[in-house]
Formats: C-alpha cells, structure tokens, sequence
C-alpha cells in the first residue's frame, strides 16, 4: 500500500493530509481568495521615527472618485496588544509616531492606483521628537520617553538569583566572563501579510480571512477594538505560508482590514508588500548579552550569571515574555547549581519585535554554548565530555520550578558523536575546516494561557454522521508545521480506521472549536491529548454499539481495523459502516469532545516571580555537530553538513519531525551566517529578500537528523516537540565550529566575512 | 515633519491602454483582452484565475512565481503579460494530467518537499524545467539550479530529495509516453 492510502497512524511517514492541494496548486491562501468586487486597501505610514502627530486631513483624499473609505487613528481608540497587561499599540497611530513605518492612515479605493493616489493626497503633520535605534542611547538619562509609564524606555526589567551566585563562581577553577552580540532577525515568511475584510452591514456581522497562526486571538482582538459583539465575528484562516511566530498575535493591518471594511460597508482585501511585511516585523530583537560561568577542573558548571538587554522596538507585542524566557530557559537543559538572570527589554523607534522560533531563549542559548566551548578548550577538555558532566536525571524540578519529565540529552550526544564521526576526525581536519558541537531544548507548550479564562488549554470535536465519515473540527493552526495530519493520525490511531473515513476542518470561528493558535509549540502536545480523548470517547461509543449489535458486553468487543467483533469468537464480526448504523439508532449525528488542561503543578512555582514563562510539561532536547570551513582568502564561512540528533519523545510523524528539524537548523544556520535587519536612523536597509540574506539552496548543506524517543510520560503517545529546540544549537555549533576552523572566537552573530576576516586580521596581528 | 497633499485634480486612475493577448496557457489557447503593462502574474492570478502562481514578493527576490514559458523558468512577477505572446505558459495548475499528479508533484508530496507550501508550485515549476534539460541532475546541480526560489519551512534537503526521487530514467519515460 502506498503512503498515500495505508490507514492513519501514529509513528509512521505520513505525507501532510493537505499536501496534494499544495503540491497542485489548489490549495487557497488569503490572497487567492476569490472576493469579486473586493475594494483594495492600502495604508499610509509614518516618515518620521518618533513624533507628535499634529494634524491629519484626510479631505482630498475622501473627495477621489473611487474612494470609499479613509480611517485614522481618529477610528480606533482601544489599544492592542497580545498581552492583557500590556496593550499600547493602536491599529493606527494616534497622537504619536514611534516608528519609521508606523501606519497613520489607510484607505479602501476600487482600484490600486486610485488607493495609492488617495494615499498621496493624505496630509500628515508630525512635530518630530528625538529617536533612539539603540538600546543604550533610549536607556540614556534624559531620554525622551516613548510611552510616558516606562521610565528609562525599559519596559520590563527581570532579576533573579538562585541559589549564592557568588558562592558558587568562588568554587570554581576556571571563570570566565564574556560578552556577546546578536543582531536582529526576522521570520521572513514566504507568504506576504494579508487579510480579507467582508463586513455585511445589514446584519453587522464581520468575517476576516486572514495569515494568522492565532485566529483566536485575532478575533477578540478585533472585537474589541472596533467595539463589537465577538458573536458578531468570524475569523477563518485559510492555508498559511508560514509563520515561525510572527503571526502569533493580531497585527496593526489585520485590524486596519476590519475597520475599512465597516466604515466601506464591504469588502476589503488588503495586501502588504514585502517591504511593509518586514516593516510589520515581530522578529527576533537585537540582544546584548554579558555571561559569566563558573566550572571545575573537571567540567563541571558551579555557577552562571547572565545579563539580557533587548532592543524590543517601540511597543510592547509579546517583550515581557520574550525577556523572560531569556532568563528562564538558562534552565532546564543542564544541572545549574546556582543561576543569576538580569534582563531589559528596551523600547526603542524601531519597528516591534515580538515572537520568533525559539522564542527569547536562542540567542542567550548560542552564547552559552560558545561559552561553554571556550572553557572546554581552556581546561583541555572535549566538548562532549563537558556538557556530559553537566546532564540532568529525569524526572527533576529545575531551580525555576520547571518540571522535566523526560531527558534524552545524553542520547543525542551520544548519535551525533557517532554520526560526524567526531572522535576520529576532530583532530584530523584540514586546515580551515573545523567542527563544532552545541546543545538546546524547549518547551512543548507554555503551560499557562495568555488570557485566564478558566477553559482547558485544548478543545477538539470529531463529528460521526450516517455516512460513516468522521470529522475532525480543530481550532488547530495548520501552518505548514502538518498540525491537521498530526491529529488526523492520533484519531485513526484510536479508532483504528481508514483515511477515507477522516477529513480535518480546521480554524474556522464558526465551525471549529476555540484554540489557543500555534505557538510555543504547544499543538501536538496539547491538540494531540484532546485528540486522543475524543477519539477514545467516539470509539466507546461505538464499542458499545458493537455489543448491543451482539448481543455481547462491550468489553469482551475487540476491533481489528475496520472491522468490530466479540473476542475469541468466530463471528464474521461488524463492519465500520453496520456500526455507524446501530450507533446513531435513537440519537442520529454523534458528537464528541476531547479536552486537555495542564496540571498546576506544571504551571511553575508560583513562589517564583516569572516562572510561569518557560513551564512546560514536556522539554525537546537536542544536540548537534556543525561542520565547516573558513576561506582563508575571503572569510566566507561555509557549512558543509549538519548532523542532528533530536529528543521529540515519540516522533508521530517522523517524516513531519525531520522536516521541523531540518527547519529548524537550517534557520538557525540563516541567523548566523547571514541574517540581520539593518536600520539607518529607523530606514529599512534590509526589508527586502536580497538585502535580508535568507541562505539559498546553493548554500544549504545536508542535515542528517537522528530521532531520540525518550517517550514523555505526559505527551499525546509520548510525543514532545520538535521546531523549536534544535533551531539555538545550530548557531552556538557554527560558533564552536569556526573557532576550530580558523582559531577565533566570535562573539557577534551573524558571522559575516567582514566580522570574521577581522577576528583573523586581530589574531593574526596578536601573534606576529 | 510634512507629508504635503500631491495635486487634487489627478482623480481616478486614467484608463490604461489595452489589447489583445493570444498564448497558450497550459495546453490550451486562449486570447484576452489584457492591460498593456499587466504583469504576468497579475494576469495568471487575476484574469485567468490560476492562483497557484504565488507572489511572495515585491518583485525578483523569491522565485515563488516562477512559471514556464516554451519550456523555460521565468519570474511572472518580473514579466509582462504581453511578453509572452504567442508563447506555451505553463502553471503549477497544468502539471497534473489525466488526474495523475506529475512525478514532481508526486514526490513533492510524499517526501514532504512542501511544508506551508507557499514556494511549492513555483519550486516545482522550477524544478520542472531542470528536468525537462537534465533529466538526472545531481543533487549539487538541483541546489545550483533552484537557488533563485527560496524556502523558508523545509532547508531546503527534502526539496532536494524530492526532486531527486523525480529525476532519472523513470523521468525520460514518462517524457516519451
């Protein structure tokens, strides 16, 4: 049988259950949606970086032939934001413009060039103010503050210690303090941001299509920002062409979308640019990072003290959590005695920063890494050998009341010592060549919600009809990450039937259930249990309408595929089709739930301040060897290959798992060979996909992934993770890798050949 | 700081001329009435419907609009419509014939070449015509070949086996059949 029609299961390769749409091009992103008649929208933004926004006149531009709706700041007085505590951004500015590209104005014309006319016949009046690209210059005493509550331009400032710090670096034989820079990054996604409006003024009822991986979250950002009933809105994603987290929050246009739509009475179908997209941003920030680690002759971490400034943009988004979960996920990998975390999240007038893959842990993980490799060579020990010392015991509560409940760490290192054939040929590389060694981890799920409702974290309905075909409705986010094969699997898995039966209907607000969206890897994990539950409650029921059917108790009724039979018996037995029959008798259409809700005692200590960021039920593991070159003429840093060994607890689908894997390294790779947004006085230098250097197949290497099953006590089947741990280990292994490579130690990413040729030239100078 | 209101009494976009487009779209001829300056991908999407040809873009950067023209890989955002009159154009949407997906489309799929899927069709019309020159490429030939079409989800390595298991003497075959 081919893949394509062998039942679903769990653990096989399983091709993604909406693959053929998308390799035949039927599959229907929000741009292909058919809107006939959709007026455009366009959005007018700020040329100035920080100002007070004097005067809008939208007149002229309300007077073309052709345009039907103009809003400002004028139109949306409630302020947005993905966390509760922290919404200060407005779809469209109001009385202030704190970034070079923040939108002022939008409009909704028949046409594109009479939408981009009226943009220019808009009058803006911005009385400028002083602008900070820099985390330290907004930081300076005297600065002018980008919102009048956050003295010092910082936002949220964090200060841990566990255990005596101090103590623990006097212990130690070998300490060693280095500072570290990573420049900013975006997800890049391929998809441009869009969202289709249709408002039907008749009955006020407003449906948004839009690129979210959050449709929940959209929806009740909109309703309350335009003042509407959340009955009154249907928000529906449709296929999405990626996210890496940068739709992990409703976003300044999709709002924009909704309020044109109203004011026009229709539809509107607004489209970003690339550039606008970039400048929608919500990448990664910029981070400054001062580590100090403490270890004993033999390897061993006595301590470790790490400082995080984050250059967050000029609104809050998600930059509370993100500052957090720097400090937060120095936990959990390794055994750490003692652990000190101070960190800023700075606004500055640059566009926002908000959620990206490996969220606030990858650039602290890289530089703990690198650190770790430098002390390694310092005390003559190997690289495995260290982090070998320090490998934590499942089950263990880390000092920040995280709970690890599986641990496949030494596993991977142990595939990946093999794999690159590290032993016999580390110390054998030509010279320029060199191999590096790195480890990371996340979490599979935040444990805590963003909004406290009360409801459980996870809610997934299957729908059985006299057609004996099962519908699965989730309110999953499928983002290309295969979230709806994944639950597709699990149900067949239970119920133990034929792909014909199963059809996923996915993030539809008026179909499907609430979702939380798919964000810090929380879908397998928490979808996955709420599939398994509902599926084993369909499948009691249909047990039980075996045995009544019988004449037999339901449990002596055994299933073997399709087919439902009394044990031991030499029945025929029932077919799914007689079954589905006698189940409906009395109560027609069947409907069942599955839930999944995250004990407290996963939710952190709450003794601890901030512990919740960072708890988890289940951590991903993962170790990898980086193998490269340094050109001895251009600097130029090459990667040659990737081996990879990944703890995703029971890989569901270990083709969808590769591929996360190979994501995963690969953007990781991006980040620091070559990726970086640049700003020239708030400018977009880089918001572009030239300028932004996104590694082309050319310069991709293989990456050979090795699957580690630690089986997770609380994972669907013992599943984990798998998109996001292994992303930081990439970077911190090139890092480790060119040092090898070419004998310098870099401690700003990205890697460019300028930054690398200089560490050369100030080597070379050293020696001579 | 004054973002200075451009003359009012340009109102409404002026008409723009047009004429007639003659091509064969994916087997088949067909004549529109298209806008002189219409892009190609505009024309796929908007006119014909054929929205299997992304946009990803602001015009040259990503290759997720790449479609074939006589055989040959082309940027439809990058493109008049015009530019190909009287050409074959070839979509994603032509690929599959008689119901069966195209080897490509095939090993795309059960390879997991496409994950959100986004740059899929226009990697596949991009790998197609490496197939339709080199049969059996190399896996370094595959990489140089398709570095002009980025992807952001696979790193690109099952791409390239998928376009591998597409490629070799089963491909030429089917090309004769």
């Amino acid at each position: 049988m081919s893949t394509l029609t062998r039942p679903p299961r769990i653990g096989r390769p399983t091709p993604l259950v909406d693959g053929v749409e998308k390799v035949t091009g039927r599959a229907k992103y929000t741009a292909d949606l058919p809107a006939p008649g959709a007026l455009v929208g366009r959005i007018l933004r700020s040329p100035v970086p920080h100002g007070i926004l004097r005067r809008i006149d939208t007149t002229a531009a309300e007077r073309l032939p052709g345009v039907v709706a103009v809003v400002t700041g004028a139109d949306c007085a409630v302020p947005f934001g993905v966390l509760p505590i922290a919404r200060n951004e407005y779809p469209l500015a109001r009385d202030k413009v704190r970034y070079r590209g923040e939108p002022v104005a939008a409009v909704a014309a028949v046409d594109e060039e009479t939408a981009a006319q009226a943009l220019a016949l808009i009058a803006v009046e911005i009385e400028p103010l002083p602008a900070y690209f820099e985390s330290a210059k907004a930081r300076a005493p005297g600065a002018t503050l980008l919102h009048e509550n956050k003295p010092g331009n910082v936002e949220r400032e964090v200060h841990n210690e566990f255990g005596d710090v101090a103590a623990g670096l006097a212990a130690a034989d070998l300490v060693r303090k280095r500072k570290f820079t990573f420049a900013e990054v975006n997800h890049a996604h391929l998809e441009l941001n869009a969202t289709l409006a249709e408002y039907d003024p008749e009955r006020g009822w407003l449906t948004l299509h839009s690129t979210t991986q959050v449709p929940y979250y959209v929806h009740l950002t909109v309703a309350q920002c335009l003042g509407m009933d959340t009955a009154c809105v249907r928000v529906v994603k449709p296929f999405l062409g990626g996210g890496f987290g940068a739709r992990t929050e409703a976003l300044g246009f999709e709002i924009i979308a909704a309020l044109l739509a109203r004011k026009a009475g229709g539809t509107v179908r607004l489209q970003l640019s690339r550039e606008e997209t970039f400048l929608t941003h919500r990448g990664r920030p910029q981070a400054d990072i001062t580590l100090e680690i403490g270890m004993t002759r033999d390897g061993r971490i006595t301590a470790c003290a790490a400082e995080c400034t984050q250059r967050g943009g000029a609104y809050a988004g998600y930059g509370i959590i993100t500052i957090l979960y720097a400090g937060a996920l120095l936990h959990g990998l390794y055994h750490l005695p003692t652990v000190k975390y101070d960190g800023w999240r700075v606004y500055t007038n640059l566009p926002p920063c908000g959620a990206m893959r490996g969220h606030g842990t990858v650039d602290m993980r890289a530089a703990f890494e690198a650190l770790l490799d430098e002390m390694a060579t310092e005390l003559g020990l190997d690289p495995f050998a260290v982090r070998r010392a320090n490998l934590l015991t499942a089950p263990t509560t880390t000092l920040m009341g995280q709970k690890v409940m599986s641990y496949g760490l030494g596993d991977c290192l142990d595939r990946v010592e093999t794999a690159s054939g590290w032993r016999e040929r580390r110390d054998r590389m030509p010279p320029g060549r060199g191999l590096g060694l790195a480890c990371s981890h996340f979490v599979s799920g935040t444990s805590t919600p963003k909004h406290w409702t009360g409801e459980p974290h996870a809610v997934l309905n299957l729908k059985l009809d006299f057609d004996g075909g099962i519908t699965i409705l989730t309110g999953a986010s499928d983002i290309g990450q295969g979230s709806s094969t994944i639950v597709t699997q699990v149900v067949g898995e239970v119920l133990g039937c034929d792909w014909s039966r199963l059809r996923v209907v996915s993030t539809d607000s008026a179909l499907t259930p609430k979702d939380n969206g798919s964000y810090s890897s929380r879908v397998t994990f928490m979808v996955g249990n709420a599939a398994i539950q509902a599926a084993e409650s369909l499948k009691a029921i249909l047990v039980a309408a075996a045995a009544r059917r019988l004449e037999a108790r339901p449990e002596e009724i055994e299933c073997l595929g399709e087919s439902f039979r009394v044990a031991h018996s030499q029945d025929l037995g029932l077919s799914f089709s007689d079954v589905v029959k006698e189940a409906l008798i009395d109560t027609g259409t069947i409907t069942v739930k599955g839930t999944f809700t995250c004990p407290k005692e996963y939710q952190g200590d709450k003794a601890i301040r901030g512990s919740a960021i960072g708890a988890s039920m289940g951590f991903s593991y993962a170790a990898q060897v980086v193998e490269c070159s340094v050109d001895p003429v251009t600097a130029r840093v090459t990667v040659h290959k990737v081996w990879v060994a990944a703890d995703v607890g029971r890989a569901l689908n270990p083709l969808a798992v590769e591929g996360q894997i190979h994501g995963a390294v690969w953007m990781g790779m991006g980040q620091a060979l070559s990726e970086e947004t640049r700003w020239d006085e708030g400018r977009g230098l880089a918001t572009n996909l030239v300028d932004y250097r996104v590694p082309t197949m050319a310069e991709s290497p293989d990456i050979e992934v090795h699957i580690v099953e630690s089986l997770d006590p609380n994972g669907p089947f013992g599943a984990k993770e798998a998109s996001e741990g292994p992303l930081a280990g990439c970077i911190g292994a090139l890092m480790n890798a060119v040092h090898h490579a070419a004998g310098v130690r870099a401690h700003a990413v990205p890697l460019t050949p300028e930054r690398v040729a200089d560490l050369i030239e100030a080597k070379e100078r050293t020696a001579s | 700081m004054m973002l200075a209101p451009q003359d009012e009494d340009q109102g409404g976009a002026a008409p723009r001329a047009k004429a007639i487009l003659m091509i064969t779209l994916n087997g088949r001829a067909r004549q529109d009435l298209v806008d002189e300056t219409m892009l190609l991908v505009d024309y796929l999407r908007e006119v014909c419907g054929l929205t299997g040809t992304k946009q990803g873009c602001d015009g040259g950067e990503c290759g997720a609009c790449t479609v074939l023209v006589d055989d040959r890989p082309r940027l439809a955002c990058s493109t008049l419509a015009h530019q190909v009159a009287g050409r074959r154009v070839e979509t994603i949407e032509g690929l599959a014939r008689n119901g069966r997906m195209s080897r490509l489309q095939q090993a795309f799929h059960e390879k997991l070449g496409a994950q959100c899927g986004f740059c899929t069709p226009g990697m596949i019309m991009a790998a197609e015509a490496l197939l339709r020159r080199n049969p059996d490429p190399t896996p370094e030939r595959i990489r140089a070949a398709l570095s002009g079409n980025l992807c952001r989800c696979t790193g690109y390595v099952k791409i390239v086996e998928s376009v591998r298991a597409a490629a070799g003497p089963a491909v030429e075959a089917e090309a004769a059949r």
